[in-house]
């Protein structure tokens, strides 16, 4: 440890690779002190909320939707049940089933891009999964087949993944057939072969062992494992209707950043498929639990790497909650049916989802049809200071090892919160001298 | 060309939500005979290794501050061949939303007092900044065009963009008419190639793809107007992809 103590250290890494937008980590140490280590967010910022401001209603979902190329259903989905409850729209129950299904094929689609493309190669020892397919060819199509079958889900309610359009306020545009349905049934069904291979794979990758206590928060329901509406519930107690958002996320700019922060009831707070998993435990589908048991995590879990392993068993829950819904669909004879229309045109309306790297707000102000006033709190904005103070509570640890050894630790930590930077609506270029 | 003859392609992103370099990660693994014709040297979103040594540069996103100019033009010096990737690169797309405000309002509203600090300026495509030799429309783009464009461009054959309506395609698949059914929808002045795919799901085409060469606005809004669609709609569906084409219309066209 003597050595650690007078060391110094100089990591920038320029726009980390293997996430979602443009981000740099900087760590300085002098004689052993750390003085610097903060993630940058360098993306350019885009003012979605401003550019709300002005749409009329109907059209705020296909805007919202742009925030993000990867969770562009959440952003669509937070979007409409914004203005659903600004105007007072009533949503089947049809409506609610096949915006979940949708949902599912998001996060599907979304975990396993994130689990076996982004993350896995740090545990191959390769640098992107494009030599994956030579070296590892059963593994790549396995990743293809299960990201197909979740794009097919969206296409079939939505007619895509990126960017959603057959959603609607009050409803749907378009349905899928009932043949449709079947098939995406036997499909899901016959996936349980992959599934298993997937939790098997991510049981025997070595996590590295680290563990930083914090507050989890996620939205819940008490009969669902819960990523739409539901209330805001927290690890260190508390449990708010989602109109209350604004006092559980805080923001705040700090002096050395530009880039707004966010705090409950400590320093910071983590969102996403571990915070969920550490609220929603018991919600869970029992498959899912077995393949937590499997990967050996259990609530709650304090390991911010293992948000990967989270997302794993997500991906088991939304395969088996996706043929429950199906059923229950096909049981109650899917049908047309036109959108629930407004009953009024002006109000004020707070959205809020689990996107699949956390949850998510849209809050809307609506007079005469058009927003006047637009509010997004995005998952990685909440995750910032939770990274950082992981961060600085790693360095010190490993600090004796290499550098190389230490920049990689670090990107993948970064890479576990699985990091949307392009959601940058609450984001701001940060600069460091 | 490599010494292999695989032409080596880089991608690049800007103010943008990455959607279409999403699409082609999907569409790629798809066609692993394409991945094999070409050697990818850039991919920040896919991929760790890096080189500044391309041919063809894949562009997604639009030129919002004057550091990205910068970066523009060392992308052209580098490259062969620099395509526009998406509505955001090639028409301006969402970002140009904002250039109806003022930008200082813009920026004061998201981020306060503490916006002062930015260097962002009215957003614009990437060929208001640099030439392009072609572009790759939609919002996003459609993965089985890029990949109809990139097996082309292996070959050496010419480029080539439907020159014809969404409408078209919109007849062939049997879609009911949206605007019989009272919706916006600006697919008879827009290029084809996403196979309608917004009308064939119940919604208006929002124009995604940029106008036509030879766009009849005058007679859309014609019939926008015989089917009760109001006014506000068209320039409301108009100023969402194409804001930045929009201020340079004819008055005419923008009433």
């Amino acid at each position: 440890m003597a050595e650690s103590r007078t060391k110094d250290l100089d990591i920038n890494i320029h726009y980390i690779t293997r996430v979602e937008g443009h981000g740099n980590i900087v760590v300085n140490a002098r004689n052993g002190i750390l003085e610097q280590c903060d993630l940058e967010i360098i993306e350019s910022p885009r003012f979605f909320e401003a550019m709300l401001r002005g749409q009329p209603f109907a059209q705020a979902p296909t805007l919202a939707s742009r925030i993000c190329g990867i969770c562009a259903v959440a952003h669509s989905t937070t979007s409409h049940r914004a203005v659903e409850k600004a105007l007072d729209v009533k949503l089947t129950q049809q409506t609610e089933l096949l915006r979940r299904l949708n949902y599912h094929g998001e996060m599907l689609d979304s975990h396993v891009l994130h689990a076996y493309m982004l993350v896995a190669p740090d545990f191959l020892g390769v640098g992107s999964v494009i030599p994956l397919a030579k070296t590892a060819p059963d593994v790549v199509l396995r990743a293809l087949r299960m990201k197909q079958l979740a794009g097919d889900i969206c296409a079939a309610i939505c007619g895509r993944h990126t960017h959603p359009v057959g959603m609607t306020i009050g409803g749907f545009s378009h349905f899928p057939e009932k043949e449709q349905l079947l098939q995406l049934k036997d499909r899901l069904q016959a996936l349980s072969s992959d599934i298993d291979a997937t939790v098997e794979l991510f049981q025997g990758l070595n996590f590295p062992d680290f563990e930083r206590d914090t507050e989890y928060i996620a939205l819940w329901k008490e009969d669902e494992y819960c990523f739409i509406d539901g209330q805001i519930k927290s690890t260190d107690g508390g449990l708010w209707p989602i109109e209350e958002y604004r006092n559980i996320t805080n923001e705040y700019q700090q002096q050395h950043s530009s880039a707004k922060h966010a705090r409950n009831q400590r320093q910071s707070y983590m969102v996403g498929a571990l915070a969920r998993f550490n609220i929603n435990f018991d919600q869970l589908h029992p498959k899912a639990k077995a393949a937590a048991n499997a990967l050996d995590i259990k609530p709650k879990c304090t390991n911010p790497y293992l948000n990967t392993a989270a997302q794993v068993v997500e991906v088991v829950h939304c395969v088996e909650d996706a043929i429950q819904i199906i059923d229950r669909l096909l049981d109650a004879g899917i049908r047309w049916e036109e959108p629930t229309t407004p009953q009024r045109y002006s109000g004020d309306g707070a959205g809020a989802c689990e996107a699949p790297r956390g949850i998510l707000f849209h809050d809307y102000s609506i007079k005469s049809g058009y927003i006047t006033e637009a509010n997004c709190i995005i998952p990685t904005g909440q995750n910032l200071a939770n990274i950082e103070a992981d961060m600085r509570s790693l360095v010190p640890v490993i600090l004796n090892t290499s550098q190389e050894h230490i920049s990689q630790q670090l990107e993948m930590l970064v890479r576990a919160y699985d990091p949307c930077i392009s959601c940058s609506a609450h984001m701001l270029e940060v600069k460091f001298v | 060309m490599t010494k292999n003859g695989k032409p080596k392609i880089a991608f690049f992103d800007f103010a943008s939500c990455e959607g279409c370099q999403l699409t082609v990660v999907d569409a790629l693994q798809t066609y692993p005979d394409l991945l094999d014709a070409v050697e990818i040297v850039q991919f920040r979103e896919a991929m760790s290794e890096k080189s500044e040594d391309y041919q063809v540069a894949f562009i997604e996103g639009s030129c919002t501050r004057e550091q990205d100019e910068e970066r523009l033009r060392a992308i052209r010096s580098q490259a062969q061949l620099v395509f526009s990737l998406g509505a955001c690169a090639h028409l301006g797309g969402v970002n140009t939303i904002r250039i109806w405000q003022s930008q200082d309002h813009v920026v004061q509203y998201v981020y306060g007092e503490m916006g002062k600090r930015f260097n962002v300026y009215s957003p614009r495509p990437i060929d208001a900044v640099i030439k392009i030799d072609g572009f790759i429309p939609g919002c996003p783009i459609d993965g089985n065009e890029f990949v109809r464009i990139a097996k082309a461009l292996v070959r050496g054959r010419p480029i080539r963009l439907p020159d014809y309506a969404v409408c078209v395609e919109c007849k062939l698949s049997e879609n009911l008419c949206v605007v019989e059914n009272g919706k916006a929808c600006l697919g008879s002045i827009t290029r084809a190639g996403c196979n309608a795919i917004c009308p064939a799901n119940g919604s208006g085409c929002d124009g995604c793809r940029g106008l036509l060469p030879d766009a009849n606005i005058g007679w859309l809004k014609v019939a926008l107007h015989e089917h009760g669609v109001p006014e506000t709609a068209f320039a409301e569906k108009m100023k969402l992809f194409q804001s930045y084409q929009f201020t340079g219309l004819s008055s005419s066209d923008v009433a």
